[in-house]
């Protein structure tokens, strides 16, 4: 057993115990902060793996945009933990039947399903050698060459989901003092200031 | 058994963390006592522009007064609000101070001796070097939410929120600039970015002894200011120092904390800010390369070349901070969106259609 194996479980460890501690932690803020821990410990998993480009994309993605965003709508919630409790009993029965009736047909699915003896399927882009190339080049070959128009398409439709959300959410406020900057680097003394003469006693 | 144990537990379970531990150990303290002298250079600078003295009573000059600071720091007593959520609120210094640290492992500050030899003194030489600083300094921003969250005070709140805004904002536009040094080198290894800067301009232009020309600060010329100006907003340095603003938010996100925890937090603070000053001489100004390629200049350690420019962009920061007057947030958030970011994509495209069509790409 070398070194990497006690890292594999201790990082799979710390996954699983920090994704049980996502659903189960009481307070909202903490379970993003378990979330959090789970995905810098999946990035630990892929480390492992060799696939340092995906370990470093995960973090850099998953913990440094997508949990930022997740922690600060959940700190700018106002959760009132009583009132959340409140129903809890009332709708147990309803999500324990659906929660069983899902259970129990997994149960069957996976009690009727057969394996045909391994898959035989090979892939499309053979998988190049580590040792000869970096597993960034690697992903970068197989994205922008050979799949560049799934990943031009990706990113269109992304796009359009970014358009569509602003769209939705965008409220112009017409009281809303504006700032131009052009404006702003225009302005001359000419144009901005005015000297009076003040007589003694009288004020303007 | 002992032939197992020295074979494979002794050398890769023992050995190496031992190994790594003492590489660590020996970059961090010496680290750590640069951070004391950033931070005195910082108040001497400041000092000096508004013909004051700074800080002048410990030790010759007051060369002494980051030790002292120091230790007055420790021997405070850490208050914790009633009203705070304790875990965090102990959590965010330590996570501040162990990201900023972190981030260290891949900066190459040296080569061999004469430069020029093609190693690098670095303690991790990874292959996705920069994205590992990217991902670890995008942790960065946790200390500071968590910080001002956990203080259960309106302050720090607000002044979370604006910072997190703020760091999220300029990284992309840091990302961006990053990403155009990378295509001139091919690389994601920080040690392969100084060494491709070995040659470049300075060559074509026929002045291969100016090796000064060949960095990336004059064929990427824009793209260095903005790195420069984005570095200060990640940092919140300032003039963008909203997330601190005195006048409006008394010291924001570590108004709650104090003694060792604040420590932390003024440590992280520093140690990110020198260490956006190591990646832009990486990234801009050739690293541990000698300016000449003149003999006296070659025999100098790299490391040496190194420290200078690290301090020459310290400074410039510190002047910065000296004489700049502090952003309104939305002018900020303006110059990060509207100008920085259109700029920066636009000099992505442009770098990568002329070492494309020139036939320049590595």
């Amino acid at each position: 057993m070398g070194i990497a194996d006690l890292f594999f479980y201790l990082f799979s460890a710390l996954t699983t115990g920090s994704a049980v501690m996502v659903i189960s932690a009481r307070n909202p803020v903490h379970a993003v902060m378990f979330l959090i821990l789970a995905f810098i410990n999946a990035a630990g998993l892929f480390l492992l793996l060799g696939a340092e480009f995906l370990a470093m994309l995960l973090i850099i993605v998953y913990v440094g945009a997508v949990a930022v965003l997740f922690l600060f709508v959940v700190m700018m919630l106002d959760v009132d933990f009583a009132e959340l409790r409140a129903g809890y009993m009332k709708y147990f029965p309803l999500g324990a039947t659906i929660g069983f009736i899902l259970l129990a047909e997994l149960v069957v699915l996976f009690g009727a399903w057969k394996s045909d003896g391994g898959i035989s399927v090979t892939p499309k882009v053979p998988i190049p050698d580590t040792a000869a190339i970096t597993n960034t080049e690697a992903i970068g070959h197989v994205l922008y060459t050979d799949y560049i128009f799934y990943f031009e398409a990706v990113g269109i439709i992304l796009l359009t989901a970014m358009v569509g959300a602003i769209v939705l959410t965008f409220r112009q406020n017409e009281n809303a003092k504006r700032q131009n900057i052009g404006d702003q680097i225009a302005r001359t003394p000419e144009t901005s200031i005015e000297i009076k003469k003040v007589e003694t006693g009288k004020g303007i | 058994m002992v032939e197992y144990f020295w074979t494979a537990i002794w050398p890769w379970i023992i050995w190496t963390p031992i190994l790594k531990a003492i590489q660590s150990l020996a970059f961090i303290v010496p680290l750590l006592i640069l951070i004391a002298y950033i931070i005195y250079a910082d108040r001497k600078i400041w000092a000096a522009v508004q013909l004051r003295r700074g800080p002048n009573v410990v030790g010759p000059w007051g060369l002494l007064q980051s030790f002292a600071d120091m230790a007055k720091f420790l021997f405070k007593e850490p208050i914790i609000p009633s009203g705070s959520n304790k875990i965090l609120f102990l959590l965010a210094p330590l996570i501040t101070a162990f990201v900023t640290i972190a981030v260290w492992a891949v900066i190459p500050v040296g080569s061999g001796w004469p430069a020029n030899e093609g190693t690098s003194w670095v303690v991790a030489n990874i292959n996705v070097g920069i994205l590992y600083v990217l991902a670890i300094s995008s942790l960065e921003v946790y200390g500071i939410i968590i910080g001002g969250w956990a203080s259960n005070s309106k302050y720090p709140f607000l002044s979370a929120l604006r910072s997190a805004g703020q760091m999220i904002s300029y990284e992309v536009s840091i990302g961006f600039v990053i990403v155009t040094v990378l295509l001139c080198v091919g690389s994601l290894n920080l040690t392969d970015i100084v060494l491709a800067q070995q040659t470049g301009l300075a060559n074509w232009l026929g002045v291969p002894t100016l090796t000064i020309l060949n960095w990336f600060w004059l064929p990427l010329f824009p793209m260095f200011i903005v790195f420069v100006i984005s570095a200060l907003a990640e940092t919140n340095r300032p003039p963008f120092d909203l997330p601190e603003a005195e006048s409006e938010l008394v010291a924001g996100f570590m108004v709650e904390y104090s003694s060792s925890l604040y420590m932390l937090f003024m440590l992280g603070e520093y140690l990110a800010v020198t260490f956006m000053c190591a990646m832009t001489t990486i990234l801009f100004l050739g690293g541990w390369l000698p300016p000449a390629d003149i003999a006296i200049f070659n025999w100098i350690p790299g490391v040496v070349w190194f420290m200078l420019k690290l301090w020459l962009v310290f400074f410039m920061f510190a002047m910065v901070k000296a004489f700049v007057p502090r952003y309104r947030y939305d002018q900020l958030m303006r110059l990060g969106w509207k100008v920085f970011l259109p700029l920066s994509l636009f000099m992505v495209v442009a770098v990568a259609s002329v070492l494309h069509f020139f036939d320049l790409a590595p």
